[in-house]
């Protein structure tokens, strides 16, 4: 019993669970999977549908996290890209009533995937080779970033009308959304890269102890480069299937409070934020467990304001969790209520 | 100095356990005033916990403390410090962004009286700051930045803080680690001083040399226990040394299983011409050959880990070529280093050497795979089967190679990674203090490697503060001295040569 | 021993030059800048900033961060609009507020200190509390009418040549003098810089840490409150979405100043001016007319960048000098 109690994954697996059982409880409806207009239906369904875009960006996240950094721009790289697509898609709507796109999407797509990947590019060189602490050097895209989206957009809603772009956010594969296709084809690249090369190894030996992984010969400034960059694109594809998802881009409100969230999801998962050790499978719960408690409070008829309260419970009880000294505290107490 | 002197602390049949360790058993210590009293032991003894015990940090578990005559019990070390007793510690550092006025007087800041604004009297602040400096000998400018200070004046601060409040026992623990020749006498002057005022001093060293300028007395712990207590002038270095490992060194015949280094005329595997470094390396040049164990001697602070940083493109050097088989390099990270061929075993393992949290098995394939880069993946099995060999060969106790290397001891910590680098095959192995704070029984084992490693015809660079082990394996032992070249040695060179090298020839 | 203090006071200097450099420039560009008002608004307008901004200095001078104050704010608006709707006495209610912001702050603190926790995070959560709270009070803006508070807002201080100050800014600056004072006259203060200067060291050399560490997140959450007090002044209303975002200008402003984010190095007269010049950057843009309201965004962004480029290179300089 204790091995399975031990398990990385077992608290915020038993944490998601407890969330579902709770939902199912006051609402039975809740669990239900239906089969409708040719795709899977239901309250399940819509939370994997929803958490699939903070799934990405947390992926980004932990192994940032991971390296001992910290990306709190990933929501204006989110803004920028959604930008920089729906700008290149065009708002044109057509007379005939058929949408075409200014570029052909995949440009649309590429171009706004690359300037994400230069963004988180931007945050690892100043990391990396201006030798700023990680939270400074990406406070200033996220200050900055947004400014660049809104000058992108001109502080206006750009509204898309292409229907191929709405696949992203809004379309089936198989029966299953699109984004959640996306977000684990993701997860399974990023699985396949850090079990069959070395880079799980280096990227545990550089958040472990960077000096250590240096003297060993690990190309760290290298990796650390490429880890923000991905975090970047992560943060890009999310926000593809967002912008994609309601159909526009907001520059003043896409991706406002997703590095929290992002950050929340990691530390759920289990991945401390002094670095080192990291697990992809406890993000995706965490962000599971993030959109679980969203759509339960919803679902309980309780006002949606209380998420965020819910939201700060949940991270002081992670935090203290994961500290010594705390665990200490309780230990002690325990002992002397019980002598 | 006398044996007549007042007794200042008289600690009695201290004892103090944690888990798993019997860390004091029984320890007795007697300062007297005006005395310099030495406490002498090797790693483990017991030192830093009798030192902790005394300043407040633990609680002795049982025992006696009596200052002046009254029993205490410090129960932190600003209570200690009320009481009388401050300490200096290795990691005791001033704060660099204040003024050293403020540093002296943090804590205890003079204040204007309510009528005139109160807060604190900065006029008065400097003026007791450079009356304390003063009084000890010390000429600084108290309102400069702490941090804009060279080391040894920030350590001279840092006594000076000590003994600010009336402080009857001053622990000076390791304080010359990091000081060259010239600052060492400067701080001894000032021990002295304090001597003559009456202060009782407790200093740690593991410098020999130094507690038999200094010091009148020494207490001897081994292994936690209480060995004796001696006057300087009546035991010897061999007897300390025997009292502190507690049996005659054994010395192994000079040079026996290591074939005589390469063949002269060969073009040196690793060559460093001109290299240096501002403030930490004057140019120099150095060359090692395949086969050969290269020894480097000096004191510390002599830039024996610094020109071993340099050559593995740990740091940045300001000048000077690198140049492995003759031919020139752009070496600039150690992970071209290790392209090259070479491995670096660093000093201080906990802080450059292992990553705690991963397995020994991760630990040992860490530079090999980093040599391999991203794509060419070791593999789990791969990598098991090279951390069972290495585990095997080199002795390494671990429960598993699933441990993580965090819990391994010390010494088994070092062996894995010693096998890290062993991993690589490297043609030229940088290894720095290998040997520190491992038990004897492994500290022959780690040398006969070593032997092995040259004899397969690695070039070995070996530094270690130990001249006889330097001495004792060597084929050919470089002498540095104040960050600068003093010269080199030939095979079979006595201690005493490397002895007078490092002192430098104009010394009397 | 001039020139030494010289170099301590270099980066609060590039921050007083970039000001007056920025103040010429508008001065030549445009008309009607160079009035008095035009620089007193500068003030007025970020005085809740100012004072938000001062608490943020001592957090991160003692090597840590807030992310919680853009919340608090928003918060002490909200429980200002809402006890005032219940009736209270506008002065008790004022007093109230600022209990609960510095209880708020000290909670945080406490966190941060007993367990070790990183502050980034604790704040963070804060940040989410806080608001939460916001909307759990109410979703929607409430206006506040009290008369008292509508005086206050109104009110104007002639201080000559034809401009005003409000009471904001009055307090504002009171705020920035209590903090200079407390800064460099106060053990607190000095423990502050020494935590900022080697958390261990400072504790090896037996000073207060625990307590201060404790003691400038109660001072960050109180100046919090105030700050909400006085946006209440300008806004007149409570409303969840105030402030948002806030918490980075205020680390903007307090980087701009010249202290750095490693802690141990600044002044608060840093701060004051790093508000200014936020300021004068949006005073800029508006008086061009032609510029939108992001730039502003992008223009903090790359101050923010170069300052931070500027402190890596003057860390540097001083450690190869030592």
């Amino acid at each position: 019993m204790t091995r399975v109690t031990q398990h990385a994954l077992f608290w915020p697996a038993t944490t998601l669970a407890l969330l579902l059982v709770v939902s199912a409880i006051f609402n039975p409806a809740f669990l239900s999977i239906a089969w409708r207009d040719g795709h899977l239906y239901g309250n399940l369904v819509d939370i994997l549908n929803r958490a699939a875009p903070l799934m990405v960006v947390s992926l980004g996240m932990t192994l940032v996290i991971a390296v001992r950094g910290l990306d709190i721009s990933v929501g204006a790289v989110v803004a920028i890209a959604a930008a920089v697509a729906a700008l290149m898609i065009g708002g044109s709507f057509s007379a005939s009533g058929n949408a075409a796109s200014e570029h052909p999407l995949w440009m649309a797509l590429g171009t706004a995937l690359a300037a994400a990947a230069a963004c988180g590019l931007w945050n690892g060189l100043l990391v990396v080779k201006a030798g700023m602490q990680p939270i400074v050097a990406t406070l200033i895209l996220m200050v900055a970033g947004r400014g660049i989206a809104q000058l992108l957009t001109g502080g206006q809603i750009i509204t898309v009308y292409y229907p191929p772009f709405f696949t992203l956010g809004n379309g089936y594969l198989l029966g299953v959304p699109v984004a959640l296709w996306i977000a684990v084809a993701l997860w399974g690249v990023l699985h396949l890269a850090l079990a069959r090369t070395a880079l799980g190894l280096f990227i545990r030996a550089i958040g472990g102890n960077p000096e250590a992984a240096r003297v060993a010969g690990i190309r760290a400034a290298s990796i650390t480069l490429c880890v923000y960059t991905f975090c970047g694109l992560a943060a890009g594809v999310a926000g593809l299937i967002i912008s994609s998802n309601v159909k526009s881009a907001d520059a003043n409100n896409a991706g406002q409070l997703l590095e929290l969230d992002a950050i929340l999801a990691v530390t759920l998962g289990g991945t401390a934020l002094t670095g080192g050790r990291f697990t992809l499978a406890g993000t995706v719960i965490g962000a599971l467990i993030i959109q679980t408690l969203t759509s339960m409070i919803y679902s309980l008829g309780v006002p949606p304001e209380v998420n965020l309260v819910v939201k700060a419970a949940l991270v002081f009880a992670v935090m203290l969790l994961q500290s010594a000294e705390f665990r200490g505290l309780v230990l002690r107490v325990a002992r002397s209520a019980r002598a | 100095m006398a044996d007549g002197a007042p007794i200042v602390l008289e600690a009695r049949d201290i004892t103090r356990a944690f888990p798993g360790v019997q860390a004091l058993g029984g320890v007795d210590l007697v300062l007297r005033a005006g005395e310099v009293h030495a406490l002498m032991g090797q790693n483990g003894a017991g030192k830093s916990t009798l030192i902790k015990v005394l300043t407040g940090v633990h609680a002795p578990d049982g025992g006696t403390i009596k200052l002046l005559g009254r029993g205490i019990a410090p129960h932190s070390p600003v209570h200690a410090q009320e009481l009388g007793i401050s300490a200096v510690h290795q990691e005791s550092h001033l704060l660099p962004n204040l003024s050293v006025a403020e540093n002296i007087c943090a804590g205890r800041y003079p204040r204007r009286p309510w009528t005139r604004g109160g807060g604190i009297d900065w006029t008065e602040t400097h003026r007791r700051a450079r009356e304390l400096l003063a009084g000890l000998g010390i000429d600084l400018d108290v309102t400069q930045l702490a941090g804009g200070l060279p080391a040894a004046l920030q350590q001279l601060a840092t006594v000076a803080r000590a003994v600010a409040t009336d402080a009857r026992v001053l622990i000076l623990d390791e304080p010359t680690s990091s000081l060259d020749t010239d600052e060492v006498q400067a701080l001894f002057a000032l021990i002295r001083r304090l001597r003559d005022q009456g202060v009782a001093i407790l200093f740690v060293t593991h410098f020999l040399d130094q507690v038999y300028e200094i010091c009148d007395r020494m207490t001897v712990l081994r292994n936690g226990k209480f060995v004796g207590e001696y006057a300087c002038a009546k035991l010897d270095a061999r007897g300390l040394i025997a009292a502190m490992v507690g049996r005659e060194l054994v010395h192994a015949a000079k040079g026996t299983e290591h074939a005589v280094g390469a063949e002269p005329g060969t073009p040196a595997v690793l060559a460093a011409r001109n290299i240096s470094r501002r403030g930490q390396l004057k140019p120099m040049d150095i060359e090692l050959h395949g086969g050969e164990i290269l020894g480097l001697a000096g004191l510390l602070g002599s830039g024996r880990t610094e020109l071993a940083r340099l050559l593995f493109a740990l740091d940045t050097r300001d000048s000077g070529d690198i140049l492995v088989d003759g031919k020139h390099t752009d070496l600039d990270k150690p992970a071209d280093a290790l392209g090259l061929g070479l491995g670096f075993c660093p000093e201080d393992r906990k802080h450059s050497g292992i990553v705690a949290d991963l397995s020994v098995r991760e630990n040992i394939a860490l530079a090999l795979q980093a040599r391999m880069g991203l794509r060419k993946f070791l593999g789990l099995a791969e990598q098991r089967a090279l951390a069972e060999k290495m585990v095997a060969a080199l002795g390494i106790k671990t429960a598993s190679i699933e441990t993580p290397i965090g819990q391994l001891s010390g010494g088994n910590q070092q062996k894995a990674i010693i096998a890290r680098w062993l991993a690589t095959q490297p043609r030229v192995l940088i290894l720095d203090e290998p040997t520190r704070g491992i038990d004897i029984a492994a500290k022959q084992e780690l040398m006969n490697e070593i032997l092995e490693l040259a004899n397969g015809g690695t070039a070995v660079l070996f530094i270690s503060a130990e001249i006889e082990e330097v001495v004792r394996v060597s084929d050919r032992i470089m002498v540095l001295r104040d960050r600068c070249k003093a010269g080199e040695l030939p095979r079979g060179a006595e201690e005493d040569a490397v002895f007078s090298m490092i002192a430098g020839g104009s010394r009397a | 021993m001039n020139w030494r203090m010289n170099r301590r006071l270099l980066p609060l200097g590039i921050t007083i030059l970039l000001f007056v450099g920025m103040a010429a420039f508008g001065a030549i560009r445009y008309d009607g800048f160079l009035s008095p008002q035009v620089f007193l608004n500068l003030l007025i307008d970020n005085a809740f900033l100012c004072v938000v901004a001062v608490g943020m200095t001592f957090v991160i001078l003692s090597g840590g961060i807030d992310l919680s104050v853009g919340a608090v704010i928003a918060l002490t608006t909200m429980i200002s609009a809402a006890l005032l709707d219940a009736g209270w006495n506008p002065y008790a209610a004022i007093g109230l507020v600022l209990v609960l912001g510095a209880a708020f702050g000290a909670l945080q603190g406490l966190l941060i200190q007993q367990f070790n926790l990183a502050p980034f995070i604790v704040t963070l959560a804060g940040m989410f509390l806080a608001r939460g709270c916001c909307y759990l009070i109410s979703t929607e803006s409430i206006p506040i009418n009290d008369p008292t508070y509508a005086a206050i807002a109104q009110a104007r201080i002639p201080v000559g040549f034809d401009s005003s100050l409000t009471i904001g800014a009055l307090i504002a600056l009171a705020v920035v003098l209590a903090a200079m004072r407390v800064a460099h006259a106060t053990e607190f203060g000095r423990t502050v810089y020494a935590i900022g200067g080697g958390e261990s060291s400072a504790r090896l050399m037996g000073l207060s840490v625990a307590s201060t560490k404790v003691g400038v997140y109660l001072l960050s959450g109180l100046c919090a409150a105030l700050g909400g007090v006085v946006m209440t002044f300008y806004m007149l209303s409570g409303y969840s979405l105030h402030a948002v975002g806030l918490e980075l200008d205020a680390i903007a402003a307090v980087v701009i100043g010249g202290t750095l984010l490693s802690g141990g190095v600044g002044y608060v007269a840093g701060t004051l001016f790093g508000v200014l010049i936020l300021g004068i950057i949006q005073t800029l843009i508006a008086f061009d007319g032609t510029l939108s309201s992001w730039w502003t965004k992008i223009v903090v962004g790359v101050l923010l960048l170069l300052f931070c480029l500027l402190q890596r290179l003057f860390e540097g300089r001083t450690r190869k000098a030592a």
